[in-house]
């Protein structure tokens, strides 16, 4: 590994200054489970390595405050995926941290530091996308926040500005009663990333938000306001028709060593289905 | 460039304060300037899971921690497993009686992982230690053997020192 310079600021305000005097020869480093890797592998070449672990207001706390859970910067999957407030109001999003690489993965990758590597693949993204997440981000000239649909370019691009830190992921708590899940395929469990990653939620007023990622250079959200997606009675063949514009946008990668496009194009169809049909049963359900 | 930064750090019971470079993880740092070489390095991504250490009561991939962030933290890493006295815990005993170790690459690492389970779920289901152990290869294949040795251990219970076990008792299935 090239060597580089580290610091550990302890304020955000340090964080920021730090970040914006060195702009692009600085790299955040919160769990690590990729920087590392692309920091050995000489990808980034780093002249600054900003830890942000140790900064006060990036503490891994989740709080629930102003009918918004709260889930700090530095909050790991390990602890997404077991809080009880995310369980009950966001499955989707407990099931996908649960499903990131390994106990030693998620006991690291934080939630934050999945989103701002902006990876196609990133497990987290749909249901964020899904259930309407903000990104809180500081910067020299305040704080702001950004909805996750604006969020992401391309992989590893996003639309955080120079010396942008985000501080925190925001969740709204439903206003409605839904239910939704995290679905995905990959080809090993406990290290791969997906092949396809997606999230299906429905609302008690028939509206289905659905998001899908790794077939195309960001996740995709995308909204059926028929009903007839949640409609538990609507033929397949209607359903199927709707699957079939909401997929429009996937462009999966020819030169992907994990899958081909055709297959990622096929599973996405049938994770569809099968997301959607757990999704309305756990709507009756009232989970 | 390089930076040199003191730490401290508990590893396996015992402060130690070094200087370590910046970009030294904290594999290297136990391995080669520790001289703690349980901990294996392998394929350096966190896919392979021979790393595994615990810091700060959680397990990790040690090859994607740099040894300054665990800075202040408390480390155990496979040499710390073994009792006092130095006979095996009733994990090893378990991975010894059930012939999971073939080649023995990985072992530190599931060791580490084993411990971490039975930690929080004293009496895992297999299904439950299978998912909770994706995180570490074994290319010998000794799956079953691994799994049945974290059941035996997980029956003798974690107070049980590992010479002084009864036979290996026969794993719940």
């Amino acid at each position: 590994m090239q060597s580089f310079a580290y610091a550990r600021p302890e304020t955000l305000a340090e964080a920021i200054a730090l970040l914006d005097a060195h702009g692009p020869e600085a790299r955040l480093l919160a769990g690590g489970t990729d920087l590392v890797i692309r920091l050995r592998d000489g990808t980034l070449r780093p002249a600054i390595v900003i830890d942000l672990k140790r900064v006060a207001e990036l503490d891994p706390a989740i709080r629930e405050t102003g009918g918004r859970l709260v889930l700090g910067a530095t909050t790991v999957m390990t602890d997404i995926a077991a809080d009880p407030r995310v369980r009950r109001h966001f499955i989707a999003l407990a099931e996908a941290a649960a499903v990131v690489g390994s106990v030693q993965i998620r006991n690291r990758a934080t939630l934050a530091g999945n989103i701002c590597n902006a990876s196609p693949a990133a497990d987290t993204a749909p249901s964020l996308l899904v259930y309407g997440a903000d990104v809180v981000a500081a910067g020299p000239s305040g704080s702001r926040r950004i909805p996750i649909s604006e969020l992401f370019v391309r992989s590893g691009v996003t639309t955080l500005e120079r010396g942008e830190v985000v501080t925190a992921i925001e969740l709204p708590l439903p206003a409605r009663r839904i239910g939704a899940v995290h679905v995905r395929r990959t080809r090993r469990r406990g290290h791969d990333l997906a092949s396809v990653t997606m999230t299906v939620a429905v609302d008690e007023e028939g509206l289905t938000r659905l998001a899908y990622g790794s077939v195309g250079p960001r996740p995709v959200l995308v909204v059926d306001e028929s009903g007839v997606l949640a409609d538990p009675a609507a033929p397949d063949a209607a359903k199927a028709a709707i699957f079939e514009r909401m997929f429009a946008d996937a462009s999966p990668s020819p030169r992907s060593m994990r899958a081909g496009p055709e297959y990622r194009l096929a599973m996405l169809r049938v994770l569809g289905a099968r997301a959607l049909r757990i999704a309305i049963e756990r709507l009756a359900g009232g989970e | 460039m390089t930076q040199l930064i003191p730490i401290s750090v508990t590893v396996n019971g015992r402060p130690r304060s070094i200087e370590v470079a910046s970009h030294h993880t904290l594999l290297e740092v136990l391995r080669d300037d520790l001289e703690l070489t349980g901990t294996k390095e392998c394929c350096l991504v966190g896919e392979c899971g021979a790393c595994t250490v615990s810091l700060n009561g959680r397990i990790v991939d040690s090859c994607l921690v740099l040894a300054v962030e665990a800075d202040g933290g408390e480390i155990t890493t496979v040499e710390g497993l073994a009792l006092a006295d130095g006979s095996l815990s009733a994990l090893q005993q378990a991975f010894l009686d059930m012939g999971a170790v073939q080649c023995g690459f990985c072992i530190p690492g599931q060791l580490m992982a084993a411990q971490d389970l039975l930690t929080r779920i004293p009496h895992p289901t297999v299904t439950e230690i299978q998912e909770d152990l994706a995180g570490n290869l074994c290319r010998c294949g000794c799956y079953e053997q691994i799994t049945e040795a974290v059941v035996a251990a997980s029956e003798r219970g974690p107070a049980t020192p590992g010479r002084a076990a009864p036979a290996a008792a026969e794993p719940g299935r």
